[in-house]
């Protein structure tokens, strides 16, 4: 084999040539690129927090919290509106919690994950994840208020006034139970995935039972998941509007609600219809300004929660 | 040896237990199903009464119709009419508009901040970034609604100088936002699950890190993009507050992008308060509820299949 | 009280025995037949072995041979895993163990030790007594007192004794291991599977651990996955060694590690390979 003379070799060595303009900047051109898109995205959701925070931050007071609207919403407080939707969120949570769990350990602990009942019941999810909350409101209008509720109306009750035919907080709750269903599967999954093996079989290794071990090993240790996945459901059962605008949420209503077939205020529905319909924009806009803030503050509160425990929980899962 | 009175396990309890649970299981797919059912029942009059499809039939709502006689063929949304129009397509180009000024922003940026936040950025930054996005995320979109209402609208005005206020342009910007969390997640997720061994291979053969992002890792992550960008584009479609609040209701056929529109969705939330029980309105408003369900279902699943191909190509390759 | 503890006990044992008077029970486990499948994927391959009561008899081999599978296939926890498929019959005390009713209660009477100590995260005194609650076993002070009596058992009591309600995860590495075994020896097994106990501790830990396994086998059968040869021959009565699935040798661990019958174990333990 003939060696290569190496001011020959020097000639023909096109891997070693100096790299180009391009070449030398295409790697900080990117970076720079992309890490603008990070800005604008940063500095957008600035915008908008910080405007909202200025402007509302002036309305917010003990009285604005606790007292109920007054003049046609150009002054008094949002009390009802927090009321309602605190109420709602509870009666969702008691609906959705048990369900989304139930079906999380189903998905782990009962079936393999290649089974056809899993995946069936995955694509379920992950398209109930993804249906438009309007839809969600129309069901809740057709099924719970228009089935449910005229069915039991005609079983129980036989006036002509509907009793449960009609909006209600519980339809409301239930409506938003089935938005935020996904998000208390999906985040129980990620806990109950965490769970290494060796403890379940430690538990079936002395006797126990399948059940058992869920209850006693499983659950406790999938908590902080649960947890999250509630909260998480909590803070989107909040803020969405469309679900509720036919099932329940009523704009001004003189008591609070007190029964289950009672309609509600909330405060995501009373941004709405005073940004669109109030009568007078510029006279309603520090009321309006001050429920935005709220709500906006109510749904960061709950979401940094989450992301704390859930942050907490896959540090601890990598030590434990 | 001492023994402790062990009693057998209750085979009754442990019974009801699991099924207890197996039922609750099957609740997503009941449900699933039972949202098709309900709303398509709804809408089932369009297809069978003859009363109902006098005034709105399938072919009213899609072709060119006649309304007055002697005018021009129009299509046209106006329920409320003396002569009631059902046409969708002004509804389908307004939703269409939306959805699509929305991806133009939504896609440059979601997918830059994931390149960002998996490529370049430290391990810090990335810990900030991403509960940045999350907390975006987490913003109610009729807070985002409102925002656009009261104050983009005016601004974009300003800026470009425009006749309507509310118009698909602004909230299309403001669907952008709501959108930008799915791409962004969706896509960063791919990105970092490009096998190490495929980039160290990259580093091997002399490419530099941003050659091995670039060059190596974007497009092997690209079909998890693709599903992410097909996952926002089906959020888009679907949302209704942003639109409802910022788009301006105008059910209208223009190409201009700032021009008012109407979209599905908003149609449903505006005008479902108002329609008689019953009628061919009420039947129509179903009928649009049941097509975004399933152009939803079909992007999801379309979305779904793109990422577990991805999931299967990918770690077939790491075995 | 005694009588309805007793009565109790009985029934439990009359469900996995078949005929207490009649037969002469001389091996407390008989493996017939028993071949293994993951899916369609053979592991095992027509064992046939005999366990003595009160006798310690270890699995040896080199890795992958099948031993882990083996001693699993004793209390069914392959059960556990999807896919998974047994031949052949497994007998405990005169009877299959697949003809027992409730797993859970074959598997009280055949506990297990794993390689890696896996405690709960509960505290030391919950890790033990809870084999024992989810048995039924409700009665504060029986719990208490057998908690003792097991760690005791396992030569861990002096150690732990001012400390029960620390989390188990505070002992070293050597100590949850014989938590572990306490946590088994609570609910009173008759025979124990260990499977490596003690591949993962300490020449000190793996001394008492071996110690502990010497005082056990008066009160227990032991079944001991090793791939320690030399603690093998220090520990065991009989020794089977396994190869490639198969059950290639089985007899008296003197025999096995001195003249061996067959080549291939000649080979494995002078060393030859392995």
């Amino acid at each position: 084999m003939k060696m290569v003379d190496r001011t020959e070799a020097r000639q023909y060595d096109y891997f070693i040539q100096p790299p180009g303009f391009i070449a030398r900047h295409a790697g900080d051109f990117s970076k720079g690129l992309t890490a603008l898109a990070v800005l604008i995205i940063a500095g957008m959701l600035f915008i908008i927090l910080s405007n909202i925070f200025y402007n509302g931050v002036g309305t917010i007071s003990v009285d604005f919290l606790t007292r109920p609207p007054e003049n046609g919403m150009e002054g008094g407080g949002i009390f009802p509106a927090i009321f309602g939707t605190v109420a709602l969120v509870i009666l969702m949570v008691i609906a959705v919690v048990p369900i989304g769990v139930l079906t999380a350990i189903y998905l782990q602990e009962y079936t393999s994950p290649n089974s056809k009942v899993t995946r069936l019941i995955r694509i379920a999810i992950a398209n109930l994840a993804g249906v438009p909350s309007i839809v969600f409101g129309l069901f809740g209008l057709g099924f719970f208020i228009g089935f449910i509720g005229s069915s039991m109306d005609s079983i129980f009750f036989d006036s002509a006034r509907p009793v449960w035919g009609q909006p209600a907080i519980i339809w409301a709750a239930l409506t938003l139970a089935l938005l935020t269903l996904p998000v208390v599967i999906i985040s129980t999954e990620e806990a109950l995935r965490t769970i290494p093996v060796e403890l379940k079989e430690a538990s079936y290794s002395l006797g126990a039972t399948k059940l058992q071990t869920i209850v006693r090993v499983i659950l406790p240790q999938a908590l902080p998941g649960i947890l999250t996945g509630g909260i998480l459901a909590v803070s989107r059962g909040a803020g969405e509007v469309a679900p509720i605008m036919f099932t329940g949420a009523a704009y001004y209503l003189p008591y609070l609600p007190s029964k289950l077939n009672d309609q509600f205020m909330e405060l995501g529905y009373h941004i709405y219809v005073m940004a669109t319909q109030s009568p007078d924009v510029e006279a309603t806009k520090p009321i309006l300004y001050g429920t935005v803030l709220v709500l906006l503050i109510l749904t960061f509160m709950l979401n940094i929660t989450a992301i704390l425990i859930r942050s907490k929980m896959r540090r601890a899962r990598s030590y434990g | 040896m001492q023994s402790y009175d062990f009693k057998p396990k209750s085979k009754v309890g442990e019974f009801i237990g699991e099924k207890v649970i197996s039922i609750s299981a099957m609740s997503a797919l009941v449900v699933i199903l039972l949202i098709f059912v309900f709303i398509f029942k709804e809408s089932i009059p369009i297809f069978t009464d003859p009363e109902i499809q006098e005034e709105a039939s399938v072919g009213k709502m899609v072709f060119k119709q006649e309304y007055y006689e002697g005018r021009e063929a129009k299509w046209s949304w106006q329920p409320n009419s003396d002569v009631p129009k059902y046409s969708l397509l002004p509804l389908f180009l307004g939703t269409l508009k939306a959805a699509l000024v929305a991806m133009l922003f939504a896609v440059p940026l979601g997918v830059g901040a994931a390149i960002y936040t998996s490529e370049f950025a430290s391990r810090r930054m990335r810990e900030i970034i991403k509960p940045v996005i999350e907390l975006l995320a987490g913003i109610p979109s009729v807070v985002l609604g409102f925002f656009a209402l009261i104050v983009l609208a005016t601004s974009v005005q300003n800026l470009l100088g425009l006749t309507f206020r509310l118009n698909a342009l602004t909230a299309g910007i403001a669907l952008g936002l709501a959108v930008v969390p799915i791409i962004f997640t969706v896509s960063e997720d791919a990105l970092s699950t490009v096998p190490l061994s495929l980039r160290d291979a990259a580093s091997a053969l002399g490419a530099n890190p941003w050659q091995v992002s670039l060059s190596m890792a974007l497009p092997a992550a690209l079909p998890g993009i693709a599903a992410g960008i097909v996952l926002g584009f089906g959020r888009a479609i679907g949302e209704t507050m942003i639109v409802l609040m910022a788009s301006g209701n105008a059910a209208v056929i223009s190409g201009s992008i700032t021009d008012s529109i109407r979209t599905f969705s908003a149609t449903i939330a505006a005008e479902l308060a108002e329609v008689v029980f019953g009628s061919a309105h009420y039947n129509v408003l179903f009928f649009i509820g049941s097509l975004l369900f399933v152009f939803t279902f079909l992007v999801n699943l379309g979305g779904d299949v793109i990422l577990s191909r991805l999931k299967t190509r990918l770690q077939g390759r790491l075995e | 009280m005694d009588n309805e503890l007793a009565k109790v006990e009985e029934d439990v044992i009359t469900d996995t025995m078949q005929n207490p008077d009649t037969e002469k029970v001389d091996f407390k486990m008989t493996v017939r037949d028993l071949s293994f499948f993951y899916g369609s994927n053979q592991v095992l391959f027509n064992v046939n072995m005999d366990i003595r009561e009160n006798h310690v008899t270890a699995l040896i081999g080199p890795s992958g041979c099948g031993k882990s599978t083996f001693i699993r296939t004793l209390n069914r926890m392959n059960d556990t895993i999807p896919g998974t498929r047994m031949d052949g019959k497994v007998i405990l005390d005169s009877k299959d163990i697949y003809e027992i009713k409730e797993v859970s209660t074959l598997r009280r009477r055949v506990g297990m030790v794993f390689q890696k100590s896996n405690p709960f995260p509960k505290s030391i005194f919950n890790n033990v007594a809870y084999g024992l609650r989810v048995n039924g076993v409700r009665d504060k002070s029986i719990i208490a007192e057998a908690v003792e009596d097991a760690l005791k058992n396992a030569f861990l009591w002096e150690e732990v004794k001012d400390k029960l309600e620390d989390s188990a995860y505070m002992l070293s590495g050597g100590q949850q291991q014989r938590l572990c075994i306490a946590r088994a020896l609570a609910v009173r097994p008759e025979v124990i599977l260990m499977d490596e106990p003690a591949s993962a501790l300490d020449p000190i830990s793996t001394t008492k651990i071996e110690e502990l396994i010497r005082e056990l086998k008066k009160q227990f059968t032991i079944v001991i996955v090793t791939h320690n040869m030399h603690q093998a021959a220090r520990i065991s009565d009989h020794t089977a060694f396994f190869y490639q699935g198969v059950l290639v040798e089985f007899g008296k661990t003197d025999k096995i590690f001195t003249k061996p019958d067959k080549k291939e174990t000649e080979d494995y333990v002078t060393g030859r390979f392995g």
